[in-house]
């Protein structure tokens, strides 16, 4: 196999630039959300569970369009946001980046929550009881103890949107450059005659991909656990 | 001083307890499912109490009445947990600062140095709460909560998930805080051995109810709260100074207000004070002093009292000097001695009931 070429670099970039960017986003809500659900009772938890998890089980194409539906610029949040921010979503890579967070929020939701959950409160009651504030306690005791949540659904969401397709071309369709991720440009090289080549090579690439995230994954939960088993200095 | 007086309904449980202490260390005594833990969580201000008040050195944490329920990280009350809670994602040392860090400078009154010093902590400081043993956790969890400056330290069964050399040990340390740092401590324990060892003050509760306040052997001797109390075993607590040892006969002497006593040899330099607790049924009377006898401790004295409550067994305080002490005799016994108060008697303790755990040290430092 030869050296990958200045498209597949482009396109392997934009990838990974959406997923990224996706994860980033979506990171600080899900804590929160994550946090939310964990921890308190509210009227209409139930409903915002529902909703957060819906990405899981619904077609990926009916999640894009309803994507399409609200963000698009015609829609009541993507014509706000255009003309409050300038900010436009439909068929440009922020859209992209999205859909991949969108698709991603439950497992990375999941994730966290799980960890939440298996804190001992009571740890929380001691530190309360040695001086520290709710939020220093937030931060000092229980995000650190929910650290190999946090990794683990990083990474989930961050393989989620690596993968993404469905919600992605009926959002922000195919555009290369802008909105074509690795998956789009090899359905795109699979519909032309002589694509089978090039769709061949693009997957052994997004098998690389996966391969070193994964093996990141790894690392960073065995990191995350040893952190709170040894010595830190 | 520690004045407590909460209502709080926790299911079918109900609390209402109310008292006013003041003492180096309190005990806070009664069964599980007393409410020996509600009473601690509502002065350390987990929980919010229905009705009530608490206030400590004068200070209020908590009324009712006037809207005060001052947070838990402001109330500066240490809380010592059945087990330990140390914050595992962080080493010792980390631990032991966490709650100093958020006290400003002038706060600092107890020094790391001294905490790891007094508990003697010094090599586990780089270690993590998962390879400490149940005592090291204990204590390190003791440290943390001096560290965070508090007015008063809270230990709700501390000794609980730990076996008897290591309760042991704990005890011995909680007994070093009590001299070296002047922060009241209320120890909780369904243990009476642990309240008549450590304790100066105790609060007995039963069913969510403070049933009685006051001196430990007063109260724990108490017929009419054996309900409460359990089969206690009644005796006096005499407050003792280490005179000399006899390493060849194995043995170590101790004066007290009214003589002598003789227990087998302590690691105890002398000089140093030491609190000794005698049970009312290792006291034996003579009326004439006994001769080849391997009784090794005899004290002149006269009877005090007489607790007759017509049973078999008969309850008696002796004078000896200035002490008291219990002695606890049948019926037979009493009328073949002809017991009466002031009838002059010898009291014979043997050597070897004076265990370990009887004996605590009072005095500053330690062994």
């Amino acid at each position: 196999m030869t050296p990958p070429t200045a498209n597949e670099i482009q396109i392997l970039a934009l990838s990974l630039k959406v997923a990224g960017f996706s994860v980033l986003c979506s990171l600080p809500v899900a804590v929160l959300v994550a946090f939310a659900l964990a921890r308190f009772t509210f009227p209409g938890k139930t409903v915002v569970d529902a909703i957060v998890h819906l990405p899981l089980v619904l077609p990926p194409v009916v999640v894009g369009f309803a994507l399409l539906v609200l963000f698009g610029k015609q829609g009541p949040i993507g014509s706000w946001l255009d003309r409050w921010f300038g900010i436009v979503l439909a068929f440009r890579w922020t859209g992209a980046a999205l859909a991949s967070a969108v698709m991603g929020f439950p497992l990375m939701v999941r994730a966290i929550r799980l960890s939440i959950e298996a804190i001992d409160r009571r740890l929380e009651v001691a530190a309360r009881t040695l001086g520290a504030s709710r939020l220093w306690v937030l931060f000092s005791i229980t995000l650190p103890l929910a650290l190999p949540g946090i990794v683990t659904g990083t990474l989930l969401s961050l393989a989620r949107g690596l993968g993404e397709f469905g919600a992605t071309i009926t959002f922000v369709s195919n555009i290369p450059g802008e909105t074509q991720t690795l998956p789009l440009a090899i359905y795109t090289f699979t519909q032309v005659p002589s694509g089978d080549a090039q769709a061949l090579r693009l997957s052994v690439i997004a098998v690389v991909l996966s391969i070193v995230a994964l093996a990141t994954s790894e690392w960073l939960t065995r990191r995350a656990l040893r952190l709170q088993s040894d010595d830190r200095r | 001083m520690i004045d407590v007086d909460v209502e709080e309904r926790l299911g079918a449980f109900r609390l209402d307890v109310k008292f006013a202490v003041e003492a180096p260390i309190v005990g806070l005594f009664g069964r599980s499912g007393s409410g020996k833990t509600s009473v601690v969580n509502a002065i350390a201000g987990i929980g919010r109490p229905h009705r009530g008040r608490i206030r400590i050195n004068g200070d209020v944490l908590f009324d009712s009445d006037r809207g005060i329920d001052v947070p838990p990280d402001r109330r500066r009350v240490g809380y010592v947990f059945q087990d330990a809670l140390l914050f595992p994602h962080l080493d010792v040392e980390s631990n032991l600062t966490y709650g100093q860090r958020l006290r400003s400078a002038a706060e600092r009154v107890i020094s790391q140095d001294r905490v790891v010093d007094l508990l003697g902590l010094a090599n586990v400081l780089r270690r993590t709460p998962q390879t400490l043993s149940g005592g090291e956790k204990q204590r390190v969890a003791i440290g943390r909560a001096l560290l965070a400056q508090p007015r008063i330290l809270l230990m709700d069964e501390p000794l609980a998930s730990l076996d008897v050399p290591r309760s042991v040990e704990i005890l011995d340390y909680i007994e070093r805080l009590r001299h070296e740092l002047a922060i009241p401590i209320v120890f909780v324990s369904h243990s009476v051995a642990q309240i008549t060892r450590l304790a100066d003050t105790v609060v007995v509760l039963a069913d969510g109810k403070c049933l009685a306040v006051g001196d430990v052997e007063d109260v724990m001797g108490r017929p009419d709260l054996r309900p409460a109390t359990g089969r206690y075993e009644a005796g006096s607590i005499i407050d003792a100074e280490v005179v000399a040892h006899q390493a060849a006969l194995g043995l170590t002497t101790l004066a007290f207000d009214g003589g002598e006593l003789r227990v087998p040899e302590l690691d105890v330099s002398v000089g140093k004070r030491l609190r000794v607790r005698i049970r009312a049924r290792d006291v034996s009377l003579a009326l004439t002093r006994p001769p080849d006898i391997s009784i090794l401790n005899v004290l002149p004295g006269s009877v005090a009292s007489i607790d007759d409550d017509a049973g078999r067994i008969i309850d008696l305080t002796i004078a000896v000097g200035a002490a008291r002490i219990s002695a606890r005799i049948t019926r037979y016994s009493h009328n073949e001695l002809r017991i009466e108060p002031g009838r002059n008697v010898f009291v014979l303790v043997k050597a070897v009931s004076f265990d370990q755990r009887s004996v605590g040290y009072a005095g500053a430092g330690h062994p």
